[in-house]
C-alpha cells in the first residue's frame, strides 16, 4: 500500500497540468510537435517508435465464438486512442494502432502477440479477454519483454510485470456484493450456478470460502454446466427444492441467454427470489432480453448508468463513435482504460522502454476514468470500486451501491484458496 | 437433500422433474429431425445444421422487430407466422444448398463433411456481418411467457409445453410425409436403392432436392421455436450440432423411429442425472452410456434391414 503511495502528490501536479492544457491541445500549431522529446531519448530498446508516431497492438477476437464479447474492448480501445491523439498524443506522438485478430483461439492469440511484437514492435498492446486468451499471451509478452493491458475481470492468482490488468480480480468484484446482499436481504443460503472452467471455479472458491468462513452462513448447492450448456430445467427445480435466499451465478455466453430464459419461464420471479451475477454486464442483457433478466442484481465495477460527469462524456463519446445503440458493459469500460493508463504512464516515465514503464505503473492514477478515479497498484492491478446494479427491463442497471472507498486488488488473496 | 420436505412437496418437485426430461426431450427431437432425415434418407453428414437452426432464429427475430414496429396489434400471435417464413427461408437455402453444393459430393460422405462445416463458417461469418457479433434479444408476446401453475405447488414453463405441442405437431407430419405420402415413397425407394429408383422413373435429384430441403426447413423451424428457450448468435448453432449427431446417431441413422427413442432415452438420463449431480458430471455418465452403448451396437438402437 505505502508504496502506490509515494510518487502520488507529484504524479497528481503533473496530470493536473496536463489536464489543464487539454483543452487547447487541439488549437496547437502543427510545430508543437517538434517540442516532443527526440526518439533516441524515448526509446532506447527499438521499438515502432518514430518523432510523429507511436504504435501499439489490438489484440482480440473479431471472429468466432468470442467476437460477441471483444467487439466491445475493440471500440472501446479505439475511440480512446482518438481521444488522446486529439489531446495531442503521447510526449507528442500520434498513436497508430495495429490490430490482430486472435480469432477465438488460443494458440492464435500467441502467435499474433509474438507478430506484433517482434515484427511490428509494438510499445504496447491492448487486448486479450478471456483467461485462456491470457494465459497463452503471457509467455510471449514476458519473454520478448512487452506490455500488455488486459480489461477483463478475472479469478486472480497471477501478476506479472508485463501485464497491467484493467479489470477487476475476483476478490475486489465478489466480497462486497455478497456482503451487501447479506445485509440488505438478510440472506442465510446461498446456491452457486456456473459455467464449467476455471473463472467461475475460482470465484466460487472465494465466494464459499468468504459465506462459510467470514459470514458464517451457508452454501446449499453449487452447480457447473459445460460451456454452451442450454437446458437448465433440472437445476431450476433443484432450487426450487432448496429454496436458497440468494442465487449466486456466473454462468456466460450462450448459456447464460438459456438459463435466464428458462428461469423466468420456470415462474421463478426475480423480484421475490435474489439473484446475485458476477458475469453479466449490458452486453450480456441485449441477448438475454430485459424482461427475462429484470430484478437481478449484479456486481462489478462499472455500469453504464453510472451518473458522473467523465462516464457522461465517455457515454457520449461511445455513441457518436459506434451508434445510439450500442452498450457499454464493465469489461468496455476497462479496455477503454489501457490506453490512458499506458499514456499516463509513459508520460510519467519519460520513455516509451518497457522496462521504465513497468517500474512506472505503480501509482499512475488516472481522475479521468469513467468509473471515477483509478489507481494502479504495485501489483499491477488497479484500486478501484464496486458496486452493485439491479437489472430493469430496458437493459440497464440501476446503480444500488457503491463501496466508499476503492478497493484494494488482492490477486492472492490469503485465507481464499 | 429431501430431509426437510414433506411428501407433497417433493411429489410437485418430482412432477416437475418429469416435465423438465420431457421439455428436453421435445426439444432433442426438434433439432434432430432434420438432420435425421437429411443424415438417416440421403446419407449427407450436415454439419451447417446448426446454422440451418440459427437462420430459423434470425428469420424469427426480424419477424418480431418487423411486426413490432408495422403491426403492433397483432404481435401475440406473430410467432406463428415466424414459424412458417423460418420454414419457408431455411427449407430455401437448403434447397439452394443441395443444388449448388451436396448434389456433386453424393459419392463422396466425406467430402460432404468438409464442404458442409465450411458452409457453417460461412454462414456463421455472414450472420457476423449482417447482424452484429453480438446475440440479439427475441421479443415473445406476453403469453408465451412465465409459467403455468396446474396445483399450488406444480407449476410448468408455457414455452416448454409449447415446444412440446410444436414437436408432436411436426412429428406427425413427417411421419405422414415419409410413410403415408407418394413422394415419401419416393423418398424411401431412393434411399433403398438409387438406382432402380431412376429405373422405374423416379426423379432422383428432385426427390434428394425437396428431401434436404425438408430437413432444412424443419431445422429452421426448431431454430425459430429455440428463441424461447435459448440465445441467437452467430455461433447459437454450435450449441446444437453435438447433441444432434449424438442423438441421431444412437438412434440408429435411418430410423426416424430410433431418432425418437434415443432423444427419449438420453433426455431422461440427462435430466434425471442433472437433478441428482452436477451438470458436467451428468453430460460425463450420459456420454459414456451411449459410448458403451454403440460399442455393443454400432448400428444405434434401431437399424433398418437393407440388403447391402
Amino acid at each position: 500500500m505505502s508504496l502506490s503511495d509515494g510518487p502520488i502528490s507529484d504524479t497528481r501536479r503533473r496530470l493536473l497540468m496536463g489536464m489543464a492544457i487539454l483543452p487547447f491541445a487541439g488549437l496547437l500549431p502543427r510545430t508543437a510537435y517538434a517540442a516532443a522529446p527526440p526518439t533516441s531519448a524515448v526509446n532506447t530498446t527499438g521499438l515502432a517508435v518514430t518523432d510523429t508516431e507511436v504504435t501499439v497492438g489490438i489484440l482480440h477476437s473479431a471472429t468466432g465464438t468470442m467476437a460477441i464479447s471483444e467487439t466491445g474492448s475493440i471500440q472501446a480501445e479505439k475511440l480512446a486512442i482518438e481521444q488522446i491523439n486529439a489531446a495531442g498524443g503521447v510526449l507528442g506522438r500520434k498513436i497508430k494502432f495495429i490490430q490482430e485478430d486472435g480469432a477465438s483461439d488460443w494458440p492464435t492469440f500467441a502467435e499474433k502477440a509474438k507478430k506484433l511484437l517482434v515484427n511490428d514492435k509494438v510499445a504496447s498492446i491492448m487486448g486479450c479477454w478471456t483467461s485462456a486468451s491470457r494465459k497463452a499471451v503471457l509467455p510471449v509478452v514476458e519473454q520478448y519483454n512487452g506490455m500488455l493491458y488486459y480489461p477483463t475481470f478475472y479469478e486472480g492468482l497471477e501478476q506479472s510485470k508485463n501485464v497491467i490488468y484493467t479489470g477487476q480480480e475476483a476478490t475486489q468484484q465478489i466480497l462486497a456484493g455478497i456482503n451487501w446482499i447479506t445485509k440488505e436481504k438478510g440472506a442465510k443460503s446461498f446456491y452457486f450456478i456456473g459455467s464449467d472452467y476455471i473463472w467461475p471455479r475460482t470465484s466460487n472458491k472465494i465466494a464459499r470460502k468468504h459465506i462459510e468462513n467470514f459470514l458464517k452462513l451457508k452454501v446449499v448447492g453449487e452447480e457447473y454446466f459445460p460451456l454452451g450448456h442450454t437446458q437448465f430445467n433440472s437445476v431450476i427445480n433443484k432450487i426450487k427444492l432448496t429454496k436458497p435466499d440468494v442465487i449466486f451465478t456466473d454462468v456466460v455466453g450462450g448459456s447464460n441467454v438459456a438459463f435466464y430464459k428458462q428461469l423466468k419461464a420456470a415462474g421463478i420471479d426475480l423480484s421475490k427470489q435474489a439473484l446475485l451475477t458476477i458475469s453479466v454486464t449490458e452486453d450480456e442483457i441485449d441477448g438475454i432480453g430485459g424482461e427475462n433478466i429484470a430484478g437481478a442484481y449484479a456486481c462489478m465495477k462499472y455500469f453504464q448508468s453510472l451518473k458522473n460527469e467523465n462516464n457522461v462524456k465517455f457515454v457520449d463519446a461511445f455513441h457518436k463513435m459506434w451508434g445510439e445503440k450500442t452498450v457499454i458493459g464493465d469489461v468496455t469500460q476497462a479496455a477503454y482504460l489501457g490506453p490512458w493508463l499506458w499514456k499516463l504512464t509513459v508520460e510519467k516515465a519519460g520513455s516509451f522502454d518497457v522496462d521504465k514503464i513497468a517500474a512506472a505503473s505503480a501509482g499512475v492514477e488516472f481522475p479521468g476514468a469513467p468509473e471515477g478515479y483509478v489507481r494502479i497498484h504495485p501489483n499491477h492491478h488497479l484500486w478501484s470500486k464496486t458496486r452493485v446494479g439491479r437489472a430493469r427491463t430496458d437493459g440497464q442497471f440501476d446503480v444500488l451501491f457503491e463501496t466508499a472507498d476503492l478497493v484494494e486488488p488482492d490477486p492472492f488473496p490469503k485465507g481464499y484458496q | 437433500m429431501f430431509g426437510d420436505y414433506t411428501l407433497s412437496q417433493l411429489g410437485s418437485i418430482f412432477v416437475m422433474q418429469g416435465f423438465a426430461g420431457l421439455i428436453l426431450f421435445s426439444v432433442y427431437v426438434l433439432m434432430a429431425l432434420g438432420l435425421a432425415i437429411i443424415f438417416g434418407q440421403m446419407g449427407v453428414i450436415n454439419m451447417a445444421h446448426g446454422e440451418f437452426m440459427i437462420l430459423g432464429a434470425y428469420v424469427t427475430y426480424l419477424t418480431a422487430s418487423f411486426v413490432q414496429s408495422h403491426l403492433p396489434a397483432l404481435f401475440s400471435v406473430y410467432f406463428f407466422v415466424a414459424m412458417a417464413l423460418a420454414f419457408v427461408a431455411s427449407g430455401a437455402l437448403g434447397m439452394l444448398t443441395e443444388w449448388a453444393l451436396i448434389r456433386h459430393l453424393y459419392r463422396r460422405p466425406l467430402d460432404t463433411l468438409l464442404a458442409t462445416w465450411g458452409l457453417s463458417l460461412i454462414l456463421q461469418q455472414a450472420f457476423r456481418s449482417i447482424f452484429g457479433a453480438r446475440e440479439v434479444g427475441v421479443e415473445l408476446p406476453q403469453w408465451m411467457l412465465g409459467s403455468l401453475p396446474i396445483t399450488d405447488t406444480i407449476e410448468v414453463p408455457i414455452n416448454g409445453i409449447f415446444v412440446m405441442g410444436l414437436t408432436v405437431l411436426i412429428t406427425v407430419a413427417v411421419a405422414y410425409i415419409i410413410f403415408r405420402s407418394r413422394w415419401g415413397r419416393q423418398v424411401r425407394a431412393v434411399v433403398q436403392n438409387r438406382v432402380m429408383a431412376g429405373a422405374v422413373g423416379i426423379n432422383t435429384e428432385r426427390v434428394d432436392r425437396l428431401t434436404f430441403g425438408l430437413g432444412c426447413g424443419i431445422a429452421g423451424v426448431a431454430g425459430s421455436a429455440f428463441t424461447m428457450v435459448g440465445s441467437t448468435g452467430p455461433t447459437s448453432g454450435q450449441l446444437y450440432i453435438v447433441d444432434t449427431f449424438l442423438v441421431v446417431v444412437f438412434g440408429g441413422a435411418a430410423s426416424l423411429l430410433g431418432t425418437i427413442a434415443s432423444a427419449f432415452s438420453i433426455s431422461q438420463t440427462q435430466s434425471t442425472l442433472e437433478f441428482f449431480m452436477s451438470g458436467s458430471m451428468a453430460k460425463v455418465i450420459t456420454l459414456l452410456t451411449i459410448v458403451a452403448i454403440l460399442m455393443l451396437r454400432p448400428q444405434g438402437l434401431f437399424a433398418l434391414k437393407v440388403r447391402k
